[in-house]
């Protein structure tokens, strides 16, 4: 009945394989808010070595990835005291008056065997000391990899955190009206590059939920006209059907380990919070009541789960241990409180938070119950955390049209993501993509 | 509730079978009329104003019953999954249908506006068609003839992001299938 794949599945997937790269819902993101200084960095233009132009400019996507974090203010190229061609030239004096907490330079290298050699460094100007350096060599397609890498480990050295340029996102698109609609399920680099389309359907598509190892979505397809939970492979496009129980089936999200996922089944009357195996392929009752149950997602470390439930009347965000046990109630203040995510440190949830019909993104501190709105549009949905737990990505809606926006999790920094595509909505953000090695 | 409506009905066929008596009654006076002279007024014209009332009173019950059994959509509050009463006579015109055709299958789908969560949504259109499917039943309509399913939020009728919009979106949608 369920977890099974044939024939029709295995020609579905590869339609979806075969299906032309989308041009539609390319994403394009600007701040909308960053904070009011910035940490001043100069990046001088990676060197070039090889025979005409290469296919990415890394240090341009180390800029802007820099940039678009808010948190970071590029010097202009115009204000460099030099161009320096090589790390014997940097004259540190030179570029003292800049104020700079942070110099970048770096090299890509064509080798013959076709790959391309990349190396950066990362400068303290005041006290002359290498803070990072590293070098790659990859394959062409890996360009842009390796500036969002690289981007990261600048932002690490000079925030103390970790960066999350080297990600991507799942969201789904819908374009076209009335019987002409078309749904994709897509995957773009967290840049907005490169969007691929993983799944196209004339039915709605809902909740992709990335397996922890970067390699699989799980998602909710009405494609035989009623709410179905589907497995796919990001790579090859092969998919597996998890649950067509009657009723609802709905609301994936996979572990923090990958070996579970936990679901929606209303196949017992009303929609109840369940728990399945991937390896054992069965299904396991987590809630009994004949409220609504839905929403489920992990705690980080994969003890708890934590879901939406209309119990006292409206909708609050409960917590229960994930081999079963009373649910406890998290959430006090306001009308409606759903759709909840755990932070990656497991101190704090993104939820959906609604007062008088209006919607709004806000966080809960799960030391002390606080909660703040950090948003003030009123369509607000499907908050998903950045695996550094620093921005939170959602659908909003702008002028009529479902956009994607995002907000750190302090309310400081605001992104909007301008797309070529009807409406986009449900995003998901990755886990961090496998690094390269260096 | 349903003795009542069973009375009712027991009524109407009572009244319908009448009407047609008196019909049938007048169209053979008029016959008869033909063959000889008419020393009589043609029965039709004797029809008491009481049966032309009742006639009448079908006609009218008759076209209210098409008119309800034509409405397909049936609205909610927000956030709420009772059939308000004015619905009531719609799903009542529909049970009676499905109950005279025992081959007829009914899909009943749920909807919601935008507002709000769509996973819960989601949920909360299953509600919707789950509370029209109760009272299907309750008028005594078999559970083998209806089908239940939910979009939550994701096919509206209109698209527009105002209350308008989303009090049409709110809805419950009866769809025949075939036999």
């Amino acid at each position: 009945m369920m977890g099974r794949t044939n024939m029709r599945f295995a020609a579905f997937a590869l339609l979806a394989m075969l299906w032309p790269v989308s041009s539609h819902a390319i994403l394009t993101i600007e701040i909308t808010q960053g904070v009011d200084t910035g940490i001043p960095v100069a990046i001088v233009p990676f060197t070039f070595e090889g025979a005409g132009k290469p296919p990415q400019t890394v240090s341009e996507i180390v800029e802007a990835d820099l940039a678009r974090s808010g948190l970071f203010k590029a010097t202009p190229h115009k204000d460099f005291p030099a161009m320096p061609q090589d790390d014997a030239q940097i004259r540190f004096p030179d570029w003292r008056s800049l104020k700079i907490d942070g110099l970048v330079t770096g090299s890509v290298k064509w080798l013959t065997t076709g790959k391309y050699q990349v190396q950066f460094r990362l400068y303290d100007v005041f006290k002359q000391t290498q803070l990072a350096g590293f070098r790659y060599v990859i394959a062409p397609e890996l360009l842009r990899t390796v500036g969002h890498q690289i981007a990261d480990l600048i932002y690490e050295k000079l925030t103390g955190e970790p960066g999350a340029f080297n990600t991507r996102i799942a969201y789904i698109t819908k374009d076209g009206v009335r019987s002409a609609t078309v749904f994709r399920l897509q995957v773009a680099d967290s840049d907005g590059f490169n969007p691929q389309t993983i799944v196209t359907s004339p039915e709605p598509l809902l909740s992709p939920s990335w397996s922890p190892d970067g390699q699989r979505l799980l998602y909710v397809s009405f494609e035989d006209k009623r709410a179905k939970v589907y497995s796919q492979t990001v790579g090859d496009g092969r998919r597996e059907m998890i649950a067509e129980f009657s009723g609802i089936n709905s609301a994936p999200a996979v572990s923090p380990d990958g070996k579970r996922l936990a679901l929606t089944l209303s196949r017992d009357g009303n929609p109840e919070i369940y728990v399945y195996s991937f390896a054992s392929r069965q299904f396991t009752r987590l809630t009994r009541d004949r409220a609504i149950d839905t929403e489920p997602s992990w705690s980080p470390d994969g003890r708890y789960v934590i879901f939406t439930s209309d119990r006292s009347g409206r909708p609050q965000i409960y917590r229960i241990q994930a081999e079963g046990g009373p649910a406890e109630r998290l959430t006090f203040e306001g009308e409606y409180n759903a759709r909840a995510s755990y932070s990656p440190d497991g101190k704090m949830l993104a939820l959906v938070s609604g007062e008088q019909g209006r919607y709004h993104i806000a966080t809960l501190r799960l030391d002390n119950g606080a909660l703040q709105v950090l948003t003030d549009t009123p369509l607000d949905e499907s908050p998903s955390f950045a695996p550094n737990g620093r921005m939170i990505l959602y659908a909003t809606e702008v002028r009529g049209r479902g956009v994607l926006a995002s907000v750190s999790a302090d309310g400081r920094v605001r992104q909007l993501y301008r797309s070529e595509a009807g409406d986009v909505r449900e995003p998901a953000w990755s886990p961090y993509n496998r690094e390269l090695q260096r | 509730m349903k003795k009542q409506i069973q009375y009712g009905a027991m009524v109407i066929l009572i009244s319908f079978l009448a009407a047609c008596a008196s019909t049938q009654d007048a169209a053979k006076s008029s016959a008869d009329d033909k063959d000889g002279a008419a020393k009589t007024a043609p029965a039709g014209s004797q029809k008491s104003a009481k049966e032309l009332e009742m006639e009448a009173q079908l006609a009218q019950e008759e076209l209210k019953r098409q008119r309800l059994l034509s409405e397909e959509s049936i609205y909610f509050a927000y956030d709420s999954s009772s059939v308000d009463q004015a619905s009531r006579p719609i799903v009542e015109a529909h049970s009676a249908y499905l109950m005279k055709n025992p081959d007829v299958k009914i899909s009943i789908e749920g909807h919601c506006d935008e507002r709000g969560t769509r996973e819960y949504n989601l949920a909360l259109g299953e509600r919707r068609a789950q509370a029209v499917e109760a009272l299907m039943k309750a008028f005594g309509v078999p559970e083998k003839q209806i089908k239940t399913v939910s979009y939550g939020e994701e096919k509206p009728v209109d698209a527009a992001h105002n209350e308008s919009a989303w009090r049409k979106n709110r809805r419950v949608e009866l769809a025949y299938k075939g036999k």
